[in-house]
């Protein structure tokens, strides 16, 4: 699968060290209003609130699914800025697990490889809202990086 | 509440997709329309959208709305065998993305909530683009039910489907 946009645009991130630009390649991402940053020095993926995330309005809580997809996004970032990829990795599976109700706030998330193989990489993603220590959601994903297999990349 | 009764396919679907799309603030966002509904039972479908694109050099979608629509028509399949009202909310939720969703083409969910005991209820989906058996994804989610909060009416639904 061509990725080349994606890619270039990852080597000219690198190069100038800005992570930001690489959610603006991904229309889902921005849609989302999910992008990484690297303010703090660690890599991180931040959710940004808006209104259409909310899921549950009683509580009010933001949806299961956003969440899930924004610990899917973070773990694609992980790969690409902190491994050498030079490929859009592919996605296999992710399993969310929901551990608090997230609040109308924005959320933060970081990952972790698990395990590098050749082809095939697990990856662990975490999100938390006011206090790390206590995590609203956490996944952990499979993905193709070396293959020619038809997966969904993103 | 509606006070008549649902005689027909068509007031559940309408009543179904008012509580699960239109007054969820993010499924409505996706644009989700419910296709079709039954106790234990729920189907769902999301159109293909230039915004909810993970690859724009393919056009595919990202995974993201396919799970927030597979999340979402679990939890409806869920509501639908209720015999008490009570909030609930998705305990963890597993997503095999078998293969890539042909661009510009509507992707189907199908859900099942196949146990529901005091406290969890579980279920399976699969998400597909008109044939059942070439799915694009598939879905095993549980619940957890009595959760903290009011219960909101689309968790009262069930007795709609009673009469």
């Amino acid at each position: 699968m061509s990725s080349s946009v994606l890619i270039k645009r990852l080597n000219e991130a690198r190069k100038k060290r800005e992570v930001g630009p690489l959610a603006e390649a991904i229309p889902y991402a921005k849609w989302m209003h999910i992008a990484p940053e690297t303010t703090t020095g660690e890599l991180l993926t931040r959710m940004r609130y808006h209104d259409s995330l909310i899921g549950n309005t009683h509580l009010p809580a933001i949806h299961g699914g956003t969440l899930g997809a924004m610990l899917e996004m973070a773990a694609i970032f992980h790969l690409l800025w902190e491994t050498d990829a030079q490929t859009v990795p592919k996605i296999v599976n992710i399993t969310v697990d929901y551990l608090r109700s997230a609040g109308p706030r924005d959320v933060i998330a970081a990952a972790k490889v698990t395990k590098q193989g050749r082809r095939m990489v697990n990856v662990f993603a975490e999100a938390w809202q006011d206090d790390r220590s206590k995590p609203v959601a956490s996944a952990s994903a499979h993905f193709l990086v070396q293959s020619d297999d038809t997966l969904p990349s993103l | 509440m509606p006070t008549s009764p649902l005689t027909t396919p068509e007031e559940r679907v309408a009543l179904f997709q008012q509580l699960f799309s239109d007054t969820i603030p993010h499924n409505k966002a996706l644009g989700i329309k419910v296709l079709a509904v039954a106790r234990g039972l729920a189907s769902m479908r999301l159109d293909w959208r230039r915004e909810l694109v993970g690859n724009p050099e393919t056009g595919v979608l990202a995974g993201g709305p396919i799970t927030a629509m597979l999340d979402s028509c679990c939890g409806m399949a869920v509501a639908t065998l209720l015999t008490e009202p009570k909030p609930f909310a998705t305990l963890d939720l597993r997503i095999d993305y078998a293969k890539p969703a042909d661009p510009k083409k509507p992707v189907i969910a199908e859900a099942e909530c196949y146990r529901i005991t005091r406290s969890v209820a579980f279920t399976r989906a699969f998400a597909h683009q008109g044939d059942p058996k070439d799915p694009v994804a598939a879905a095993a989610g549980t619940f957890m039910l009595g959760t903290k909060g009011e219960v909101t009416r689309s968790q009262m639904v069930s007795r709609e489907l009673n009469k």
